[in-house]
C-alpha cells in the first residue's frame, strides 16, 4: 500500500512538473518529493527484508492487456533491489535539490527524473512480462529524455541517437525472450513462465536473448558502446542514477530470468558469462584509464564493475546447475554485494564530479588540479570513493572483490575441464582489472584534486553547498560502513537470496561475528572490522611515536623537484602522461593506441605537435554498421597539442 | 592469551628487524662490489637522523602529502603483522588472507602514489605512473600464485598454507616450484629492486619509487624509508612462510619451539637477503617498457602453475 502510494506519487509528479516547469522552485520541489518517495520505498524494502519469514506481497490490478491483469509482486530479490535502487535514488534526489541552479535548462530534465525513478521501481515489482516491458520502456525513454536534456550540444544528440537504437535493440531481445517463455494459452505471468518447461532450442534462445537484452542495458562488452556516450550526457545526478542504479535494474532482470524464471540454465552459460564478465571488466577499465573526460571515465568504469558482477552471476549459474547450492549462494552474494557497493561509490563519484563541474565548469582532467585544497569536503569524499572503487581495504569495494575472488577459486569444483582452465584465467583478468582500477583512480584523484591547478577556473573553485555535500557524506559513510562491517550485509544478502539458489549460508560460520568466513564454502577469512581497528591503532601509534621521538617542526618551502623547480604548471604530470605507459603496455594492440610527434626542422619557428590516437575495435566492427549514420569517424578520441614540452633532463 | 602475546611480539619483531635486514643487504652488496660499505646498523642511524630533522613541505601540498607517509607505513606494518614469521599462532591471522594482503600493500601504494602527485612536479607523477604500471602487472601475477597455493592447500590463508606444507602436504611439486619463481619475480618488482627499479639511484630517468618520495624530508621521509624496509622484510617472511616454513612453531608450541622458530626465521631471512644481494649485483636494470616481459613472465608462470596442478591431478 505504502509502495503503491509512493509509486503513484512519482508518476503524478511527471505531469505536475511538466505543467509547472516554468515556475521558480519547481525543480527543488520535485526533487524533494522524489527524495521522500525514494526514502519511503527504501523503508518499505527494508521492512520486507527484515520481516521474519516475510511472505511475498502480491497485487493484481485489472489493467493492461485485455485478456490478462497486471501482476505485481514483492519478493526478497525485488526487495533487495528496491533498497539498492532507492538508496541511489534518494541520494541523487537530495543532490538534485541543490544542483538545480547549475543546469543549463532544468525544465527539460526535472519532469523526467520522477518518471525515471518510477520506471525503475516498476521493473522490480512487475510479475508479468507485459508490466515488465512497459516499465522497462518507461525507464529507457525517461532516461533517453534526460540524456537529451542539454540537446543543444551535438555530442548529446549523437549520444541520444545511439542510445535509442541500443534501447530498442535491448527491448526487442527481451520481448522475444519472454515470447519464448510464454506459458500455455498465452499466459505472460511470471508464475506461468516458471511452470512452463521449454524445448532445448527454445531454452537456448531464451537465455541468449535474455543475456543480450539485459547485457546491452547493463553495458556488457560488446554491447557497451552506447553507455559511455549516454551516461555522461545527462545532468550529473542523473548520470549517477543511470550508471549507479539503472545498470543494476538490468542485472536484476538478468538474475530474475536466468536464476528464477528458468529452472535449469546449463553451466556452460555460467562459464560464458564469466568470460564475458572478465573481458568486460578489463576492457571497461582500460578505456577508463585512457580517458580524459571525468564523466566518460566514470561511465567506462561502470562497464568494468558490471563485468565483475557478471562473473559472480555466471559462477552462481554454473554452481547451481552443478548442484552446489551453497557455493551458488555465496557467488550470488558476491555479485549482489558488488552491485550494492558499485551503486554507492559510483553515485558518490558522479555526485562529486557534479560538484567539480558546478565549481569549475570543467569535467576534463586536463583542466583541473589542486582541488583538494579548495574543495576539502568534496575532495575527501572523492578520495573515499576512489579508494573504495579501487578495492582497497577497509573500504567496501574490497569486500565484494574478495568474495568474488574466493568464490572464483572454488570454480574448479564444477567438474568440467573448461571450468578448471577458465577459473584461473578469469581470476587473472579480474586481478588485472582491479589493479588497473587502482591506477585509474590514482590518476583521477591525483590529477584533478592534487598537484597545482591547471586553469584559472580550477584555481578559483569553491566548495559546494550543503544540499550537495550531504548526500555525498551519506554515501561516503556507507562506503566505510559496508567495508568495515562486511558480515552483517552479506548475511542479509545470503538470507534474501536463498530462495533463488536453495541454500542459506552463514557468512561468519567458522569464526563468529566480525570474521567473514562463509560456512562450507572455502577456507579463508577476512575481517574488515578487525583490519580497520588494528590499522587505525597502528596509524595512531606511528604518529604518536614519531612525534614523541622525532621533531614536529615543519617548514613550507618551494618544491625541490630534483633541482628543476619551475613555475610552469603544465610541467606537472597530466592525465595523459600518467596513462601513457599503461597505454603502451596494454592498449597498443587492443585499441591501436599510438602517438606521433612532429618536430619542426631546426631553425623553423613552427610549433611541434603531439598526436595521440586510439580506436575502438568494437565500435568499428559492430556499431558502425548499426548506428554509423549518426556518428561518423571511427576514431574514439584524438588529442592534439602543440606544446612547449617540459623536457626532463 | 598466547596468540595475543605472540602477535605483539611479531609486531615488534618485524619493525625492529627491518632496518637490520636492509643494512645486511646493503653491506653484502657493497662487499660484492669490493667496497667497504656502510656499517650494518647504519639504517637505524639514518632513520633516527631523519626523525630529528624538520620536515619541508611545498606550498601547494595538501594534507594527503602529510598523511601519506604514516598511512603507507601503518598499512605495510599491518600487513607484516599477518605474515607468520616464527609462529602461526597469531591472533590476527584470520583477519586477512593472501588476497587481503595484496590489497593492503595496494593501499600503501595508493597512498604513496597520490603523495607523489600531490606537489605537482613532473618527477612525482612519473614515479606514480610507473609504480601503478608495475602494480598492474605484478598484482595479477601475485593472485595467480595465491590461486595455485589455494588449489594445493585448500586455503588462501598464509598460516594454513604453512601448516599444510609443514605436514608434507605439498612435497616436491612442479606447481609449487613455478609458483615460487613467480612469487620471487613479484617480490623483486614490488620492492623496487634491480632489475625493475634501483633503490640506490637518484638518476632521474631510472627512478620509480624514489621519484614518488623525492619531495619528502625529515620525519616524513623516515616513515617512507621505514615502510620500504618493513616491506622487504615482509616479502622475505612471506616467501619463507609459504615455501620454506620449516621451523615455524605450530599452535600450542613450547617456549623452546618458539625460540627455534625465531632462530629458523633468522636463518631464512639471512639466506634470502644474501641471495637478493647476490642477484642484484649480478644483473643490470631494465628499461621501463621491458617490465611487461619480466612481470608478464611471472604471470604466465603463475598461470602455468595452476594448469600443471590440474594436469598432475588428472594423471
Amino acid at each position: 500500500m505504502v509502495i503503491a502510494a509512493a509509486l503513484g506519487a512519482l508518476l503524478a509528479l511527471f505531469p505536475l512538473a511538466a505543467i509547472f516547469s516554468r515556475r521558480p522552485g519547481v525543480h527543488a520541489a520535485v526533487h524533494a518529493a522524489c527524495l521522500l518517495a525514494c526514502l519511503t520505498l527504501l523503508a518499505a524494502g527494508l521492512a520486507h527484508l527484515s520481516a521474519p519469514g516475510g511472505a511475498d506481497q502480491t497485487l493484481i490490478l485489472p489493467i493492461g492487456l485485455p485478456w490478462m491483469s497486471a501482476h505485481f509482486r514483492l519478493d526478497s530479490l525485488s526487495a533487495l533491489f528496491v533498497v539498492l535502487i532507492n538508496l541511489g535514488g534518494a541520494a541523487a534526489s537530495a543532490y538534485g535539490i541543490g544542483y538545480a541552479s547549475h543546469l543549463p535548462s532544468p525544465k527539460r530534465a526535472t519532469p523526467f527524473v520522477p518518471l525515471f525513478l518510477f520506471g525503475m521501481n516498476m521493473v522490480l515489482l512487475s510479475d508479468d512480462a507485459f508490466v515488465f516491458l512497459v516499465s522497462w520502456e518507461f525507464m529507457s525513454l525517461a532516461s533517453w529524455a534526460l540524456v537529451l536534456a542539454d540537446y543543444t550540444r551535438a555530442e548529446n544528440r549523437r549520444a541520444g541517437a545511439v542510445y535509442i537504437v541500443m534501447a530498442v535493440f535491448g527491448t526487442f531481445c527481451l520481448l522475444s525472450c519472454f515470447g519464448t517463455m510464454v506459458g500455455p494459452e498465452g499466459d505472460y505471468s511470471f508464475a506461468a513462465m516458471r511452470a512452463h518447461p521449454l524445448a532445448p532450442t527454445a531454452a537456448f534462445l531464451c537465455v541468449l536473448l535474455a543475456v543480450a537484452g539485459t547485457g546491452s542495458k547493463a553495458g556488457m562488452v560488446p554491447l557497451h558502446a552506447w553507455l559511455p556516450l549516454a551516461h555522461p550526457a545527462a545532468p550529473s545526478h542523473v548520470s549517477a542514477l543511470m550508471s549507479g542504479v539503472m545498470t543494476k535494474v538490468a542485472l536484476y532482470a538478468m538474475i530474475r530470468i536466468l536464476l528464477d524464471l528458468r529452472a535449469g540454465v546449463p553451466w556452460q552459460w555460467g562459464a560464458a558469462l564469466m568470460v564475458l564478465g572478465a573481458v568486460t571488466a578489463v576492457l571497461g577499465i582500460l578505456y577508463a584509464v585512457l580517458e580524459d573526460d571525468l564523466k566518460t571515465l566514470l561511465a567506462y568504469s561502470t562497464v568494468e564493475n558490471v563485468g565483475v558482477a557478471l562473473i559472480g552471476i555466471g559462477l552462481a549459474v554454473a554452481f547451481r546447475d552443478n548442484g552446489e547450492a551453497r557455493l551458488a549462494t555465496v557467488a550470488l552474494v558476491a555479485a549482489l554485494y558488488h552491485m550494492f557497493n558499485h551503486s554507492i561509490f559510483k553515485s558518490l563519484l558522479f555526485l562529486g564530479t557534479g560538484a567539480v563541474l558546478s565549481a569549475t565548469g570543467e569535467r576534463r582532467l586536463s583542466a583541473l588540479g589542486g582541488l583538494l585544497n579548495r574543495m576539502p569536503w568534496t575532495g575527501a569524499l572523492m578520495l573515499i570513493g576512489a579508494a573504495s572503487i579501487s578495492a582497497l581495504p577497509p573500504f567496501n569495494g574490497f569486500v565484494s572483490e574478495w568474495l568474488t575472488f574466493q568464490i572464483l577459486l572454488k570454480g574448479p569444483s564444477v567438474p568440467h575441464w573448461a571450468m578448471k582452465f577458465e577459473a584461473p584465467v578469469v581470476g587473472a583478468l579480474l586481478a588485472l582489472a582491479a589493479a588497473l582500477a587502482a591506477a585509474c583512480f590514482v590518476r583521477v584523484f591525483g590529477v584533478a584534486f592534487l598537484g597545482r591547478p591547471r586553469t584559472a577556473e580550477a584555481a578559483a573553485a569553491t566548495e559546494v553547498g550543503w544540499w550537495m555535500r550531504a548526500p555525498m557524506l551519506v554515501l561516503g559513510g556507507l562506503c566505510v560502513i559496508l567495508g568495515a562491517v562486511p558480515v552483517s550485509l552479506s548475511q542479509a544478502l545470503s538470507v534474501a537470496l536463498a530462495p533463488l539458489t536453495g541454500a542459506t549460508v552463514v557468512m561468519s560460520a567458522d569464526l563468529g561475528w566480525p570474521w567473514l568466513s562463509p560456512a562450507g564454502a572455502f577456507r579463508g577469512s577476512y575481517s574488515g572490522t578487525v583490519l580497520a581497528l588494528a590499522g587505525l591503532a597502528l596509524f595512531g601509534i606511528t604518529i604518536l611515536l614519531v612525534h614523541r621521538f622525532g621533531t614536529t617542526r615543519t617548514r613550507r618551502a618551494p618544491a625541490w623537484d630534483c633541482g628543476h623547480a619551475e613555475d610552469i604548471v603544465n610541467a606537472q604530470y597530466s592525465g595523459q602522461s600518467f596513462s601513457e605507459p599503461l597505454a603502451r603496455v596494454f592498449a597498443s594492440t587492443i585499441f591501436g593506441a599510438s602517438e606521433t610527434v612532429e618536430m619542426p626542422e631546426p631553425g623553423d619557428m613552427g610549433t611541434a605537435t603531439h598526436t595521440a590516437r586510439k580506436t575502438d575495435p568494437i565500435w568499428v566492427g559492430l556499431y558502425q554498421s548499426m548506428v554509423g549514420w549518426s556518428i561518423g569517424s571511427p576514431i574514439m578520441s584524438t588529442s592534439c597539442s602543440s606544446c612547449r614540452c617540459a623536457a626532463i633532463c | 592469551m598466547t596468540p595475543v602475546l605472540l602477535q605483539l611480539l611479531q609486531l615488534l619483531l618485524v619493525v625492529t628487524a627491518a632496518p637490520l635486514v636492509t643494512g645486511w643487504v646493503r653491506l653484502v652488496k657493497a662487499r660484492l662490489q669490493a667496497r667497504r660499505g656502510p656499517p650494518l646498523l647504519q639504517p637505524y642511524r639514518d632513520l633516527y637522523r631523519l626523525l630529528q630533522k624538520e620536515a619541508i613541505v611545498a606550498p601547494s601540498a595538501s594534507w594527503v602529502f602529510r598523511a601519506a607517509p604514516y598511512l603507507t607505513f601503518s598499512a605495510i606494518w599491518l600487513a607484516a603483522m599477518i605474515i607468520p614469521t616464527f609462529s602461526i599462532d597469531l591472533y590476527l591471522i584470520p583477519a586477512a588472507d593472501l588476497i587481503a594482503l595484496v590489497a593492503l600493500l595496494g593501499l600503501a601504494r595508493f597512498a604513496t602514489a597520490l603523495a607523489g602527485m600531490d606537489i605537482g612536479t613532473a618527477f612525482g607523477g612519473l614515479g606514480a605512473s610507473r609504480e601503478m604500471l608495475i602494480a598492474s602487472l605484478a598484482e595479477p601475477a601475485m593472485l595467480m600464485v595465491t590461486f595455485t597455493l589455494s588449489l594445493l592447500s585448500g586455503s588462501t590463508s598464509p598460516a594454513i598454507v604453512a601448516e599444510f606444507v609443514l605436514h608434507g602436504g605439498i612435497g616436491l611439486s612442479v606447481s609449487a616450484g613455478l609458483a615460487l619463481v613467480a612469487m620471487i619475480l613479484v617480490a623483486i618488482a614490488e620492492n623496487g629492486r634491480i632489475p625493475i627499479d634501483n633503490p640506490a639511484t637518484h638518476l632521474e630517468l631510472t627512478m620509480v619509487h624514489e621519484a614518488m618520495v623525492l619531495e619528502y624530508s625529515g620525519r616524513h621521509l623516515a616513515m617512507m624509508e621505514a615502510a620500504g624496509m618493513v616491506r622487504l622484510t615482509l616479502y622475505i617472511g612471506l616467501i619463507g612462510c609459504l615455501f620454506l616454513p620449516w621451523g615455524i612453531a605450530l599452535p600450542g608450541a613450547s617456549g623452546l619451539e618458539l625460540a627455534g622458530g625465531l632462530a629458523m626465521w633468522a636463518v631464512r631471512t639471512l639466506a634470502l637477503s644474501t641471495a637478493l644481494a647476490v642477484f642484484e649485483t649480478s644483473i643490470a636494470k631494465m628499461r621501463v617498457f621491458r617490465y611487461g616481459d619480466f612481470l608478464g613472465g611471472a604471470l604466465l608462470l603463475g598461470l602455468l602453475a595452476a594448469i600443471f596442478h590440474y594436469v598432475s591431478e588428472a594423471v
